[in-house]
């Protein structure tokens, strides 16, 4: 065989890239096993219902905000940049089309809690191009924050404006003292949003702002007709924001 | 080939200094992008995407349009196109370039920008942009450079270059609905969702990439001997007009369907760019100088007699990009992210370190432009193709007086007919 330049250089090009490809190839595909927390909370299609006739103030959706933020440590930054996961926002802003002129005074009044809604046709997972934003296979929408590259695709595709990015960096920001160490702090250059708590359903514990809404918030399994959400909303008269999206919202508002 | 970018007069030296003098500047306020993050830049919450990523979308416009020689002459084997071709194809290089780093400043984690390819995922549109992209770029350095190095040699140009070319004319229409896709199939953005966007896009492409295309050949001209041909010039410019017209066109169907309809979601935007809303009236003048650039461009392109007028053609010109600059780089991004979801509204409006980035931006790929062209040139003046007369008509003007007179004129001829055989035998 002749042995030229040209074929050594062919050959250790070959030799380099089977090595990148190999262990990708060899991984067989399927998730590492995972070591499951025994009273860990197993559900199809999680959901919450607010009920907004208990829950209506900015003084009484603080306390869940402040819940949430601080057990994600989530930053609070006075700009335009700021992160939120959950906050409370007036009728004309969470259902911009639903108003009418002569709305009840007491609805319209009401402020209302906004957070991702946790979609079944999530617009933000189908334009995301790492897989960063993910739908799990309870209904959750998750992000991986080591593999999001920051594009902000997510933000333009989000019809809720559920997202926010880390325009800084988030832990100048924080109170250190007070950071939670259960939960990691986000890198800038990313984006984040509500988790609906996934890493306390996986140790059996309810999501944080429910936990705090003194029973206002219900959370539980779609899928299970006898779950307490199902419950909920077979009694009440409930509503979804944006319904036209077409994005089938997991978050539903009783009015 | 790469040599004779460096042999040049001390303008052409000159003009090189001042472009790496700005490139250096506008690296100096990356690194402190990368150092602070996007929090330079006047992005938000609501308007999540802003001057870079605008730019983007303008500049896949510039990038197409080299199509618009490319393709008269390789599908209608329009002649007077045949020394233009390579401009084109050096164009759409530095576009691509420019397009692909205004993404890679806007992201927030750059240095994981591989994710896209090692976790490739084809529902998202910008996955798809990517490879559009990148391919358009590598089609037109392929096809641009082995052209060009075969004309350089005398020799015919290859075969095998053939499919290429006509793969990259396909191509140039994908890579501009490819990029209206990133925005029309948002479900809550009632400014980008329509239809009719990609077609907009494509019409603005043709008529802005050209005009852009057209401009700088026009420098090309006063710093080099190179003299576009008469009759190519005429054709680009039509092509030019009929696209705005279109474009223009386009614009006008998105207002009847807006207020015709009554439909709130997709008044707004508009109402909010050409009104204001909320109290919020930042860009009203930037929109209606739009309307009025369009309007003034379209009155010097439509007559014949005006749109032949050469002293008046780069006026006509400079409106047109004004016009579709502030339509698609400004109005469009801004106005899709503005009413926000919660119907409110969210300035925007680029920070002085994000002009100063988009400046590097642009001076990478005017330095890309100016390299490229000056190689093209040099080939083209040392082939003694496309030359300026004393009269002011290019060697390749046939129905000019003084052409006939030029001795070096006929021996060309006789040297293309190989070439233009070629090309006819292949097609």
């Amino acid at each position: 065989m002749k042995n030229n330049r040209r074929n050594f250089i062919k050959f250790a090009g070959l030799a380099a890239a089977s090595l990148c490809v190999a262990p990708k190839a060899m991984a067989s595909g399927h998730a590492a096993p995972v070591r499951k927390h025994p009273e860990g909370k197993n559900g199809k299609r999680w959901a919450m219902v607010v009920d907004t006739r208990t829950l209506n103030t900015e003084e009484a959706i603080a306390p869940l905000a402040e819940a949430c933020h601080s057990v994600h440590n989530v930053p609070h930054i006075e700009s335009k940049q700021d992160i939120k996961w959950i906050w409370a926002a007036p009728y004309e802003q969470s259902f911009p089309e639903q108003q009418n002129p002569y709305l009840d005074d007491a609805v319209k009044e009401r402020r209302y809690p906004l957070l991702c809604n946790h979609c079944d046709n999530p617009p933000c997972v189908r334009v995301c191009p790492t897989k960063a934003t993910f739908k799990r296979p309870d209904g959750i929408v998750a992000m991986d924050y080591h593999r999001c590259i920051g594009c902000r695709y997510c933000m333009a595709g989000c019809p809720y404006g559920s997202r926010s990015f880390n325009f800084s960096e988030p832990r100048k920001h924080l109170d250190l003292t007070k950071l939670n160490p259960e939960f990691p702090t986000r890198m800038r250059g990313v984006v984040e949003k509500c988790n609906f708590c996934v890493e306390r359903l996986s140790v059996g514990k309810l999501p944080a702002c429910v936990e705090a809404s003194g029973g206002a918030l219900t959370f539980g399994d779609l899928a299970d007709p006898e779950s307490d959400v199902r419950k909920v909303l077979r009694e009440n008269y409930t509503i979804r924001r944006k319904p036209t999206a077409g994005t089938e919202p997991s978050v539903y508002y009783i009015i | 080939m790469l040599e004779r970018a460096l042999k040049g007069s001390s303008r052409y030296w000159a003009w090189i200094g001042f472009l790496l003098v700005i490139i250096a500047a506008g690296g100096a306020v990356l690194v402190n992008q990368w150092v602070v993050g996007l929090e330079i830049t006047d992005m938000s919450r609501d308007v999540s995407w802003g001057f870079y990523i605008s730019q983007l979308t303008y500049l896949v416009g510039l990038a197409a349009s080299g199509v618009m020689i490319v393709l008269p002459y390789y599908f209608h084997h329009y002649k007077p196109n045949k020394h233009m071709v390579i401009f084109g194809e050096f164009m759409a290089i530095a576009a691509c370039v420019m397009c692909l780093l205004f993404v890679i400043v806007d992201i927030g984690q750059p240095q994981r920008m591989l994710n896209m390819i090692f976790h490739p995922t084809p529902n998202s549109i910008l996955f798809w942009d990517m490879i559009v992209i990148n391919g358009y770029l590598f089609l037109n350095i392929l096809c641009g450079w082995v052209c060009l190095e075969h004309d350089r040699m005398h020799l015919s140009h290859p075969k095998w270059i053939k499919p290429f070319i006509i793969i990259s004319i396909v191509w140039a229409f994908s890579i501009h609905t490819v990029t209206a896709f990133l925005y029309q199939g948002l479900p809550g953005r009632h400014y980008w969702l329509t239809a009719i966007l990609a077609a907009r896009f494509l019409a603005s492409a043709f008529c802005a990439g050209p005009a852009i295309l057209l401009l700088v050949l026009k420098v090309t001209e006063k710093v080099t001997t190179f003299q576009m041909p008469k009759k190519a010039v005429a054709t680009l410019t039509k092509i030019i007009a009929y696209a705005m017209v279109v474009n223009m066109f386009f614009f006008m169907l998105e207002i009847f369907t807006a207020f015709y309809s009554n439909l709130p979601g997709h008044i707004h935007s508009i109402a909010y760019l050409f009104a204001g809303e909320h109290g919020h009236h930042e860009l009203v003048p930037y929109m209606w100088t739009f309307i009025i650039c369009a309007i003034l461009c379209l009155i010097m392109l439509i007559p014949p007699k005006l749109r032949d007028n050469q002293k008046l053609l780069p006026w006509a010109l400079g409106l047109l990009i004004i016009a579709t600059w502030l339509d698609k780089g400004l109005g469009l991004l801004i106005g899709g992210f503005n009413p926000t979801p919660f119907e409110t509204i969210t300035p925007y409006w680029p920070t002085g370190k994000e002009l100063m980035i988009s400046a590097m931006i642009y001076a990478i790929g005017a330095l890309i432009v100016t390299v490229l062209f000056k190689i093209a040139t040099d080939v083209k003046q040392e082939l003694g193709h496309s030359q300026a007369l004393p009269c002011g008509c290019s060697t390749e003007d046939t129905d000019c007086e003084c052409a006939g007179e030029e001795a070096p004129a006929a021996d060309e001829a006789a040297e293309e007919a190989p070439a233009v055989e070629e090309a006819e035998a292949t097609a």
